[in-house]
């Protein structure tokens, strides 16, 4: 009997805290600021037709480049995690997935280009397209076609970093217009292209290092 | 029709939800966790946002769903082999 009222009690709690949860959601005002007006009439100066683009690498720049930074930041603590260790070799799958895998790989690079180039104009953009290439990444190890990653050569550190550094160079050589990231608008469809594509590169390496740095340890 | 369609989403996105987080089996949570990341990016998709929608089915529901299934993979094989 007292377990019942128990759970009676419980029960009306929820449902009255449920209630309240869904009134405050009904009762919410208009937001405090719309900013989807300037974003329209300043997007013929941002370099790129599709407004998402715009805000991510134009308007909101600096967001971006944090962004890529804690990414990064991410990977260099899982090193140090890890450290460097031998590689087992892995282990090969089904041939019948090794030969999906070849026939997938090639496809999902030319969708990432794809999605890097249309970021300017429809959605898409460097993150999606750094996830597509790590996707790639990660299917090849996963069917045994790419060993894991166990040192870091020269070249992938490079890789690792050239995404940051090209972006913070670019807000560098910038900052002479004024402000951080302030592009002058002739040149700023170029510039958010180039960082984009530095990007892309950038993530996927990172993307697919959080898996394959991880992942090597599979057979100890 | 659209409502209809919504309405589904909504529901299965609940469900799926819902039995991720309470199904026994790990293998059985981790695939239901990779549908709950797809028809969440349907979800976006539908909300206007196909921006979020690309990033959550790349990143929410390809990569982390990889991650999560080798990491099982591992943990079968410590278990198999002590």
């Amino acid at each position: 009997m007292k377990r019942l009222s128990l759970v009676a009690l419980v029960l009306s709690l929820a449902s009255a805290f449920v209630f309240l949860l869904a009134g405050a959601m009904l009762e919410l005002g208009p937001a405090a600021i719309d900013l989807r007006a300037p974003v329209a009439a300043h997007l013929a100066e941002s370099g790129v037709t599709h407004p998402v683009t715009a805000v991510l690498l134009n308007y909101r720049g600096y967001d971006t480049l944090l962004e890529i930074a804690v990414l990064l930041l991410a990977l260099l603590a899982i090193l140090a995690v890890v450290g460097e260790a031998p590689v087992s070799p892995s282990r090969a799958a089904h041939p019948v997935l090794q030969a999906l895998a070849r026939l997938a790989v090639p496809l999902m690079i030319v969708v990432a280009v794809y999605l890097l180039w249309a970021g300017a104009f429809r959605p898409g953009g460097a993150f999606q397209a750094g996830a597509v290439l790590a996707a790639a990444a990660v299917l090849l190890h996963l069917v045994g076609l790419q060993p894991g990653w166990s040192q870091l050569r020269l070249r992938l550190r490079i890789g690792l970093a050239a995404g940051f550094a090209l972006f913070l160079a670019v807000a560098a050589g910038l900052l002479t217009q004024g402000s951080l990231l302030q592009y002058p608008p002739a040149a700023a469809g170029a510039l958010i292209l180039l960082i984009e594509s530095g990007l892309t590169v950038s993530l996927a390496l990172i993307l697919a290092g959080l898996f394959l740095f991880l992942s090597r340890e599979a057979g100890a | 029709m659209t409502i209809a369609f919504d309405l589904l989403l909504a529901l299965s996105l609940l469900w799926s939800g819902w039995r991720t987080l309470a199904t026994p089996r790990l293998d059985r949570a981790i695939v239901l966790f990779i549908i709950f990341g797809l028809l969440m990016s349907l979800a976006w998709a539908r909300l206007a946002a196909p921006d979020i929608g690309l990033a959550e089915a790349a990143i929410g529901a390809g990569l982390t769903g990889a991650l999560l299934l080798d990491a099982y993979g591992v943990l079968g094989q410590r278990r198999g082999a002590p």
